[in-house]
C-alpha cells in the first residue's frame, strides 16, 4: 500500500510495526500525494465521512432509548423528545443529518461527474460510490418508519409494494418482506435490525473506497494524471487535512441552522400523527432527497415499466464509466459536455420538484418530458458526446498553464494526439 | 496417471460441491424463512364482521389481517351501475356478478393495487373510489378504471354466516 518503507523511530514502534503494520498505514495517510490544485469541491468527501460518523453515534444513542414495536414506537420518539436529556438534540441531529449526509453525497456524485472522477482508472471507486449511495438510501428509508408516524406507515407500505411489480413471485415476497399481510410490527423490528445494521456496512465500503483512491490518487480540475510525488501535489498532512476541516466548519453552520432554527423544515407534519392503517394522508411524497426517483416511478403510467424505470435510473449511474468514454475528464475541457451537465443538473432538480407535486396535469407532463431526457442523457448524448466532441488542449501539468514557457505549445499537440 | 483415476476424482469433487450445496441452502433457509407470517399472524386469518346497522348507500371499513376490509351496502343505482358496463372494455375485465354474491353487499379489500393506499369512497370519476397517492379511479364494484394501479381491488374470501353477520378470511 505505501510507496516507500518506513521505519518507526522508537524501538516499540519498530517492534509493534513490525507485527502489525498500523504505523506504516498512518505514515501513508499522512504523506499520501494530494493534487495541489484541489478545489473545496473536493472537501465533501471529508464532509461525507464526518456525516457517516455523526449519524452511528447519534443512532446509538437512540437505540438505547427507542423502542422498536408497533404500539410504543411512536410513543417512545416523544420520549425521547420531551424526557430523554438533550434527546430532542440528539434526534434532531440524527434526522436533520440524514439530510445533510444527502446533501453532501449529491453534490460529491454532482463533483464527480463534473470532473470526470468516475472514468478509467477510477471505475471501482465509483461503482463502490455507487453501491454505498444505494445503501444509504435503504438506510435512510428504513429509518424514516422507525417513529411509526403516518408518513413512515405509508411510505413503508408504498415502498415495499413496489416489489409486488415483479410478475410472479411479487406477492410472496412482499409478504416475505412484510412478515405479514401488511406493514405492520414484524416490519418495524426487522427494519430497525437493518437500520442498525446498514451503517457498518456503509463503513466498511467507505474504507474500499478510499483504498480504491489511494491506488490511482485523486483526480483533479484539469483531470490529468499527475506524477506523485511531484511539484503538483503536497502531502494530505497538514494541506489537505486544514482545508477540509476548513470547509467542514462552513458545512456545519448549514447542519446547525437547521438542527437549531427549522428542525422540522425537511420532515413532514403528518409524522407526527401516529400510524394508522386505516387512514392514507391525503398527499404522500417521500424525503426530498429520493423526490427525483419518486417522479421517475410517477411519471411512467404502467406499474411494472415504472419501477423498472425508477431503479433502472440508478443502476444507469453503474454503468456510466462504459456509457462517457470520452478520454478527457474534466468538463473544463470538454465544452459541450459541459454545456450538457448543467442541463442534467437542472433536469434532476426538476424531477425533484415535479415528485414534490400531485402527479396529474402539467406536472405530470413535466415529469414525462424530465424522465426522458435523464435518460437521453445517459444513453444518447454521453455515448454520441465521447465520439464526436471536439475538446480543448489539455496542460501537461498543473503548474504548466500558471508558468508557461515550461513546455511549448506544441508539445501539448503532441501529447494530445497521442491521447 | 490413467485417465479413469482422474475421472474418479472430478466424480468426489462434482459429488463434494453437491452434497455441499445442499448442505448449505438447508441452512441458510431457516435464516430466510423467519421472516415470512409466523404463526401468531397466521392465527389471525379470518374475523367475524356485524353488519346489521349498514343502511343502504353506507360503507364501513374493518381491519382484517392488518389490512382495511371495505363493506359497502350499495344502493340499486350503484348496482345498475356496476353491471351496466362492458366488461370487455375494462383493463381487468370482472363482471360486477363475480365480484358481489349478494349484489347488495361489496366485500373488498380496500387496498389499492397499485402501491397499496387506502382509497377514498364516494370519489373519482366512476362514483366509486379514488385514490389520492397516485390517482387511480375505481368503479362502483371496485374495479380499476383509470390510473397506475393495474387490477380490480381484490375480493377476499369471505361469507354470510347469517344475515346481520359476514365472515371474512
Amino acid at each position: 500500500m505505501s510507496d516507500h518503507e518506513y521505519t518507526p523511530s522508537s524501538k516499540f514502534g519498530k517492534w509493534f510495526n513490525d507485527r502489525l503494520p498500523l504505523l506504516t498505514l498512518g505514515k501513508h495517510l499522512t504523506d499520501y500525494p494530494t493534487p495541489k490544485n484541489l478545489n473545496y469541491w473536493w472537501t465533501f468527501g471529508g464532509i461525507l465521512t464526518f456525516c457517516l460518523i455523526t449519524q452511528i453515534v447519534t443512532g446509538l444513542i437512540l437505540a438505547m432509548h427507542y423502542v422498536a414495536h408497533a404500539d410504543l414506537a411512536f410513543g417512545s420518539v416523544e420520549h425521547i423528545m420531551r424526557n430523554v436529556n438533550y434527546g430532542w438534540l440528539i434526534r434532531y441531529v440524527h434526522a436533520n443529518g440524514a439530510s445533510m449526509f444527502f446533501l453532501a453525497v449529491y453534490i460529491h456524485i454532482f463533483r464527480s461527474l463534473y470532473y470526470g472522477s468516475y472514468k478509467s482508472p477510477r471505475e471501482i471507486i465509483w461503482i463502490l460510490g455507487m453501491i454505498i449511495y444505494i445503501l444509504m438510501m435503504a438506510a435512510a428509508f428504513m429509518g424514516y418508519v422507525l417513529p411509526w408516524g403516518q408518513m413512515s406507515f405509508w411510505g413503508a407500505t408504498v415502498i415495499t409494494n413496489l416489489f409486488s411489480a415483479i410478475p410472479l413471485v411479487g406477492e410472496s415476497i412482499v409478504t416475505w418482506l412484510w412478515g405479514g399481510y401488511s406493514v405492520d410490527n414484524p416490519t418495524l423490528t426487522r427494519f430497525f435490525s437493518l437500520h442498525y445494521l446498514i451503517p457498518f456496512l456503509i463503513l466498511g465500503l467507505v474504507v474500499l473506497h478510499i483504498w480504491a483512491l489511494h491506488v490511482p490518487g485523486n483526480n483533479n480540475p484539469i483531470g490529468i494524471d499527475l506524477k506523485k510525488p511531484s511539484k503538483d501535489t503536497v502531502p494530505f498532512h497538514p494541506y489537505i487535512v486544514i482545508k477540509d476541516l476548513f470547509a467542514l466548519l462552513i458545512f456545519l453552520i448549514v447542519f446547525a441552522f437547521f438542527v437549531f432554527y427549522s428542525p422540522n423544515i425537511l420532515g413532514h407534519a403528518d409524522n407526527y400523527i401516529e400510524a394508522n392503517p386505516m387512514v392514507t394522508p391525503a398527499h404522500i411524497v417521500p424525503e426530498w432527497y429520493l423526490l427525483p426517483f419518486y417522479a421517475i416511478l410517477r411519471s411512467v403510467p404502467d406499474k411494472l415499466l415504472g419501477v423498472i424505470a425508477m431503479f433502472g435510473a440508478l443502476f444507469i449511474l453503474v454503468i456510466l464509466p462504459w456509457l462517457d468514454t470520452s478520454k478527457t475528464r474534466s468538463a473544463i475541457f470538454r465544452p459541450l459536455y459541459k454545456q450538457f451537465y448543467w442541463f442534467l443538473v437542472a433536469d434532476v432538480l426538476i424531477l425533484g420538484y415535479v415528485g414534490a407535486m400531485p402527479a396529474e396535469g402539467i406536472y405530470l407532463l413535466v415529469a414525462r418530458v424530465a424522465t426522458a431526457y435523464y435518460f437521453a442523457h445517459f444513453l444518447i448524448i454521453l455515448p454520441i458526446l465521447s465520439k464526436k466532441e471536439r475538446v480543448l488542449d489539455v496542460p501537461l501539468s498543473i503548474t504548466e498553464p500558471i508558468l508557461g514557457g515550461s513546455v511549448s505549445a506544441s508539445a501539448v499537440r503532441q501529447k494530445k494526439d497521442k491521447l | 496417471m490413467s485417465e479413469k483415476k482422474v475421472k474418479r476424482r472430478e466424480f468426489i469433487f462434482t459429488a463434494t460441491y453437491a452434497v455441499g450445496a445442499v448442505g448449505v441452502g438447508a441452512t441458510i433457509w431457516p435464516l430466510i424463512d423467519q421472516m415470512n407470517p409466523d404463526a401468531s399472524v397466521k392465527a389471525l386469518a379470518s374475523t367475524e364482521v356485524d353488519i346489521s346497522n349498514v343502511e343502504k348507500g353506507q360503507s364501513i371499513t374493518v381491519l382484517w389481517r392488518g389490512k382495511p376490509v371495505f363493506i359497502r351496502r350499495r344502493t340499486e343505482e350503484e348496482i345498475a351501475k356496476a353491471r351496466d358496463v362492458n366488461v370487455d372494455e375494462l383493463k381487468h375485465p370482472e363482471k360486477d356478478e363475480d365480484r358481489a354474491k349478494d349484489p347488495e353487499w361489496l366485500v373488498m379489500l380496500g387496498v389499492c393495487t397499485h402501491l397499496g393506499c387506502v382509497p377514498l369512497g364516494d370519489k373519482g370519476e366512476y362514483g366509486g373510489w379514488f385514490c389520492p397517492c397516485h390517482g387511480s379511479h375505481y368503479d362502483t364494484s371496485g374495479r380499476i378504471r383509470k390510473g397506475p394501479a393495474p387490477t380490480n381491488m381484490e375480493v377476499p374470501k369471505y361469507e354470510f354466516v347469517n344475515g346481520d353477520t359476514i365472515k371474512i378470511g
